[in-house]
């Protein structure tokens, strides 16, 4: 039985489909592992007798026509999921119960899947390590010491330990990326406006996406096709005909070229992700692919860009929590006392000083000096993508500067935990899409994640590009269960 | 730019959250910080760069003004945590 879990989603698909095992079965195989798991907290809310309940009616009715039909999937507790507790892994959303269904969730839904639980993440998905949750911090299966990645952490360590065949994250500036990274998994951040924003709790509105998270790239196109599309109910999202990810998917990628950034060649880089690096080109070139070096000049510039933008917009996106209309509600003597209760309770240590910053850039008299200048370097950056992309078709570089760090490590120092998002970050800038694929590991035996950067809204060449060097990295996961 | 312990109650202030005296210190520290790293940007000429408005090019769509998803007093009151038959419950705010 414990075999299913071990499945990829696409082979417990075709296995559903085949009869070669149950949407029941799956669903016990993926509900016996996570009941296991409690010490690597990855679970918020378990659905499991629901979950259960749904694939025997599942395995009645015989209905194989989705994507993803009988298939179980945990998901980010960031998703509105309809009278399932939402927390955005926050305190002052302890009790939310939507009474609506995340656009993104409802398409995993109407492809066949159903629901097996809210994964922990970093409260309002602020966070890089998974260690700002309200419901504490998310253990990675490579270590009990080590964080899993964030904000998307509970997911990539549930994914990673197979408690779920996939999830789905999002992706601010690098929370879906950067937990693959770190727990030998393949996460993917879509285009801006590939999937919708309609029903995720809202971070930073010009950055944020819903992406999959998977253990392998087939997967990873798999679920992509599942999850996009245009949504009237969001402005932002694009519509475009959604491709056919899963069959277009060929690791035949001779001719395409590649460019290599010369600025992600940051200080103090450990050796080990600069080999990496260097095997991926290997792998690339090995594949026929035709390698470039590039320059994208204004990339030391990103972190702090992002460091206006973000806040700024998170200040504005988190002042509806007031304990009025839903959420955690503190006394206070007057209205204005209550807000100011309800948010100091309500919030934890990192969204405040987010939401701080983000009040102090955009305050009477500071708004030229930070918030239009960070949407000009914005403009700066777009501008050097844009330049490369007119050479190159994809570009290549690590996911993260280092492996999973140790609990505690980083807390302590904000500044040295943003630094962890150097290399995804000005992809969010930019809108543009790019994968994690794990493609080694470090002197630890820690995974080890390259980064591929696309072209706006060609996911179809990143996923390819990832698909050729999962075939030669032959990456498979090495740690020992410790959990259970 | 250093945020100093005033302009730290200040924007607590804006941002509506009450602060203990004794966080004043390590916030005040812990945003100098971040606004140091952020002030790396000032070596950046930007003067002749226009601003982002937007990172994808695709044209907003327009769709018809109605109501799609009206009557739903019940679902938008429900968690709600304090609430009076269809209205929300809040501190008193005129004398």
């Amino acid at each position: 039985m414990s075999k299913i879990s071990e499945l990829s989603l696409t082979k417990i698909v075709n296995g559903i489909k085949k009869k070669d095992f149950s949407s029941e079965e799956v669903t016990k195989s993926f509900i016996d592992n996570s009941k296991k798991s409690k010490k690597l907290n990855t679970y918020i809310t378990e659905c499991f007798d629901e979950a259960l309940k749904f694939s025997k009616n599942f395995d009645k009715k015989k209905d194989y026509k989705g994507l993803l039909s009988g298939v179980p999937i945990a998901v980010k507790d960031l998703f509105c999921t309809k009278n399932v507790k939402t927390t955005a892994g926050s305190k002052i959303l302890h009790n939310f119960i939507p009474t609506y269904e995340s656009t993104v969730t409802s398409n995993l839904w109407s492809q066949g899947a159903f629901l097996l639980g809210k994964l922990n993440c970093d409260e309002f998905a602020m966070g890089s390590s998974n260690e700002t949750s309200f419901f504490g911090n998310v253990k990675n299966p490579y270590g009990e010491k080590l964080v899993p990645g964030g904000s998307s952490g509970g997911s990539a360590s549930a994914l990673a330990a197979g408690l779920t065949p996939a999830t789905i994250g999002t992706d601010t500036g690098g929370s879906i990326r950067q937990p693959a990274s770190f727990t030998g998994t393949v996460g993917l951040k879509p285009t801006y406006g590939r999937c919708s924003r309609w029903g995720i709790v809202a971070f930073a509105s010009s950055l944020d996406q819903a992406g999959p998270m998977t253990i392998n790239v087939e997967d990873s196109a798999l679920l992509l096709q599942a999850m996009s599309g245009y949504d009237s109910k969001d402005s932002t999202s694009v519509d475009k005909k959604v491709e056919n990810y899963s069959s277009n998917l060929t690791d035949k990628i001779k001719g395409l070229k590649i460019g290599i950034p010369k600025e992600y060649r940051v200080d103090k880089m450990p050796t080990e992700i600069d080999d990496l690096w260097k095997k991926g080109i290997e792998y690339l070139k090995d594949a026929g692919a035709i390698i470039k070096n590039i320059s994208l000049e204004h990339t030391m510039y990103a972190l702090p860009a992002y460091y206006i933008v973000a806040p700024a917009e998170a200040s504005s996106n988190l002042a509806r929590y007031d304990g009025v209309k839903y959420g955690h509600r503190a006394r206070g003597k007057n209205l204005i006392e209550m807000y100011e209760n309800t948010r100091s309770e309500g919030f934890g240590n990192e969204v405040k000083r987010r939401i701080l910053i983000g009040t102090y850039v955009l305050s009477s008299g500071y708004y030229d000096a930070y918030y239009l200048k960070a949407q000009k370097v914005r403009k700066l950056i777009k501008n050097d993508f844009d330049k490369a992309f007119k050479d190159v078709d994809a570009i290549l570089t690590p996911s993260t500067p280092s492996s999973a760090f140790k609990i505690g490590d980083k807390s302590d120092d904000p500044v040295s935990m943003y630094l962890n998002d150097i290399f995804t970050v000005p992809v969010n800038l930019s809108g543009l899409p790019a994968i994690s694929v794990p493609a080694g590991y470090d002197k630890n035996n820690l995974p080890l994640g390259l980064q591929l950067i696309g072209k706006a809204f060609d996911e179809q060449t990143i996923l390819n590009l990832s698909l050729a060097i999962e075939k030669r990295a032959n990456f498979k996961k090495n740690y020992k269960i410790w959990w259970s | 730019m250093s945020i100093d312990k005033d302009t730290v109650k200040h924007i607590s202030k804006l941002a509506r959250i009450s602060l203990d005296e004794n966080k004043v210190e390590s916030l005040s520290k812990d945003l100098t910080s971040i606004m140091k790293f952020i002030e790396s940007l000032n070596k950046l000429n930007t003067d002749k760069t226009t601003p982002l408005t937007s990172i994808i090019n695709a044209s907003l769509k327009s769709r018809k003004d109605e109501v799609k998803d009206g009557k739903i007093r019940d679902q938008i009151l429900k968690n709600s945590p304090e609430k009076n038959d269809e209205f929300f419950v809040v501190p008193k705010v005129i004398e």
